[in-house]
């Protein structure tokens, strides 16, 4: 292997001494976080020139000394109206007082800090395991971060199928704050949850969650970054499969300066379901990319990836989206589909689909658009009476909608849909 | 209704007049068919009077009930009472059948500063009008036009008429693409809607249409202006003769 670059190397060091060292768990945790430590050492600080970084500078995310408005608290949220176990953190640090008991049937919550110093043996097994496994073949440096320096976040475990939807709320209270979250969530065999976040949680934002799927357990994964438009974000989402699972995850970015989410999931166990999708909408100074790694490792898997990009005066958006399908995975079905609507000739927009298949009885289709409103779909809309603003706000909601469509939940589709109509109500995209 | 006069009309994108002086007037309570050969300018009219962008009007003027139609965006036009139906009805994924009525019913009503209509009776509005076209609730749940029939498609165009009740209607080519039956349907909708307050004008190519939505006049249109105007026995003679007669009795 060659050197690292010294200033790699130098990042990954620095990355390292930003924060200080997370209060020690049991050796088993610190033993994780070491060979976390040594994976960010090796991978070094993630940089422009990487294969992976070609369309998101990663410098942002790095650099010292992050500064991002905060938004008031008292301000509507979204997913205030739907009914749900509510667990609030400020500034990246969790607020009892804000929170609900964290008590709901059918699972079990408790602060990552106490899971990583008890010996939780589901907790230990999964704790670094899917990131550790997600370096390969592309490093995740930011997520190896995460996994050594985290502290803050819960060991959600599902046993049952909880009556509520648990909600992870992520406010910003301080201009200068940098947040690092980390959850680890096990569904048992069977179980089925609604899992969603929302909120600018700081001014720097470094999340990384891992999910492991029992034998036909189900996770309904939804979530929305918006409002604060100067969010630097990294997020990743590792999530294992066993047999006919299902993990169903639907992003919604609005505003925000940079934000790199990456989804790796791998399908384990014959006949799992994955399905990623994300509707990102964003003008001026935006920048977004969805960076998915899908692995059929078993047979009679599906998964789906539906991203839709709405970029106006000079946003950006990127999309790296791969499927891998190994020796032995027969009958995947794998789809793939990312587009952007380009408001004005300034957006822009950088896709990387990739299929990689070792199995010869396999369907896996992808494909990328991007391109302006259709003139004859608006004159359509505006010969029936509809005034050109709204047609086009109509249209952009139409475009998004196979993303949308990738919630199970109507109602809370809905929640996306108004959350994305009073952005450009706000915004006269 | 309305009144075109001495229109003419290029392409923007090249040099091209398409209408070269038309004349026309269609009074209210009134079927006027404009039959024509293909090149004549028959898609260029509906278009330029509901307003789609890339022509440019070189002379004359159109004008409903008065008011200047060139001026005005296309929702203004629709909201003043004019209505197109499409001869290629776009597919809009991602956007559900009633949804869409429903916008465009209230983005009307707005506009005429009337009240918005409620979800109670707009649904009770359109299940109305949709089941004497034989539209299915399931083809109102389905997004405008997607995977729907030739056949479908127009129903569809005659079910937003119904709804959105405009006082001028034009009828661009709706019956390409239409079997027997789908024409019957079609034509009993727009027959339904003939009132003494309301004028069409059906633009085609055939004269089969015109068997089933009578004519009080009937125009030939070639080479961008109209050269002929008579009643439905004009339509016959086409039927009969061709154009190619009539042309050159003109000519």
């Amino acid at each position: 292997m060659a050197a690292l670059p010294q200033a790699k190397a130098d990042g990954a060091e620095a990355l390292l001494a930003a924060r200080p060292a997370p209060a020690k768990g049991a050796a088993w945790a610190e033993a994780a976080r070491e060979a976390a430590r040594g994976r960010l050492r090796a991978a070094g600080a993630p940089a422009r020139r990487d294969e992976y970084w070609r369309f998101t500078d990663p410098a942002p995310l790095l650099a010292e000394g992050p500064r991002a408005a905060a938004l008031p608290l008292e301000e509507v949220q979204v997913f205030d109206e739907v009914d749900a176990l509510r667990l609030v953190f400020v500034d990246g640090v969790f607020r009892p007082d804000l929170s609900d008991e964290p008590r709901l049937d059918g699972v079990e919550i408790q602060p990552l800090s106490a899971a990583l110093s008890a010996d939780i043996h589901w907790a230990r097994s999964l704790y670094g395991a899917l990131e550790a496994a997600g370096q390969n073949p592309v490093p995740r440096p930011l997520a190896a971060l995460n996994t050594a320096q985290a502290d803050t976040g819960f060991a959600i475990r599902v046993t049952g199928r909880p009556a509520r939807p648990i909600h992870l709320r992520y406010l910003h209270e301080s201009e200068g704050s940098e947040a690092m979250i980390r959850h680890i969530v096990r569904l048992e065999a069977g179980a089925e949850a609604t899992l969603l976040e929302n909120g600018p949680a700081a001014a720097r934002f470094n999340k990384a969650m891992e999910i492991e799927l029992g034998e036909g357990a189900a996770l309904h994964h939804v979530r929305a970054q918006g409002r604060d438009h100067d969010r630097l974000a990294a997020t990743h989402v590792f999530a294992r499969l066993g047999a006919r699972a299902a993990y169903r995850g639907f992003t919604l970015t609005t505003n925000g300066r940079l934000t790199r989410n990456e989804v790796v999931l791998d399908l384990a166990g014959e006949g799992a379901k994955g399905h990623v999708a994300g509707a990102a909408i964003g003008a001026a100074g935006f920048h977004h990319d969805d960076t998915v790694f899908v692995t059929h490792s078993a047979a009679h898997c599906e998964s789906r990836q539906v991203f839709k990009k709405v970029l106006k005066s000079g946003a950006r958006g990127a999309f790296q989206g791969k499927i891998l399908v190994k020796p032995g995975a027969q009958k995947t079905d794998g789809y793939q589909i990312s587009q952007a609507l380009l408001l004005d000739d300034d957006a822009e927009f950088n896709a990387k689909p990739e299929l990689e298949i070792y199995a010869d009885d396999v369907a896996c289709s992808h494909g990328s658009t991007s391109g302006a409103v259709d003139e004859d779909v608006l004159f359509y809309l505006r010969s029936r009476g509809v005034p050109e603003a709204e047609a086009k706000d109509m249209m952009v909601l139409a475009f998004v909608e196979e993303a949308i469509g990738e919630i199970e939940s109507e109602p809370l589709r809905d929640v996306i849909r108004e959350r994305i109509a009073a952005w450009l109500a706000r915004r006269k995209v | 209704m309305l009144k075109v006069r001495d229109l003419r009309v290029s392409l923007a994108e090249e040099p091209k007049q398409i209408l070269k002086g038309l004349t026309l007037d269609v009074e209210p309570g009134t079927v006027h068919a404009i039959m024509g050969p293909n090149g004549s300018g028959k898609s260029t009219l509906s278009y330029l009077l509901a307003g789609r962008e890339g022509y440019v009007v070189d002379g004359g003027s159109a004008e409903l009930d008065g008011a200047n139609l060139l001026t005005m965006e296309p929702e203004e036009r629709a909201a003043a009472g004019l209505f197109l139906a499409f001869q290629y009805p776009v597919e809009i994924p991602g956007v559900g059948n009633m949804t869409f009525l429903r916008t465009a019913l209230n983005a009307q009503r707005k506009a005429r500063g009337e009240p918005e209509i409620d979800a109670g009776s707009f649904l009770k509005l359109v299940r109305e009008k949709a089941k004497a076209l034989k539209i299915d609730a399931e083809m109102l749940k389905r997004p405008v036009n997607v995977g729907f029939s030739g056949g479908e498609k127009k129903r569809n165009e005659i079910l937003q008429m119904a709804v959105l009740e405009p006082k001028m209607c034009i009828l661009d080519e709706t019956d390409s693409g239409l079997d027997v039956d789908a024409m019957k349907l079609v034509s009993d909708g727009v027959n339904a809607l003939r009132d003494e307050g309301r004028a069409f004008l059906v633009i085609t190519h055939y004269q089969r249409l015109l068997d089933h939505i009578r004519p009080d006049v009937v125009h030939i249109l070639a080479d961008g202006r109209i050269v002929q105007t008579g009643g439905p026995e004009l339509a016959l003679e086409v039927e009969t003769n061709g154009y190619a007669d009539i042309l050159g009795r003109v000519a």
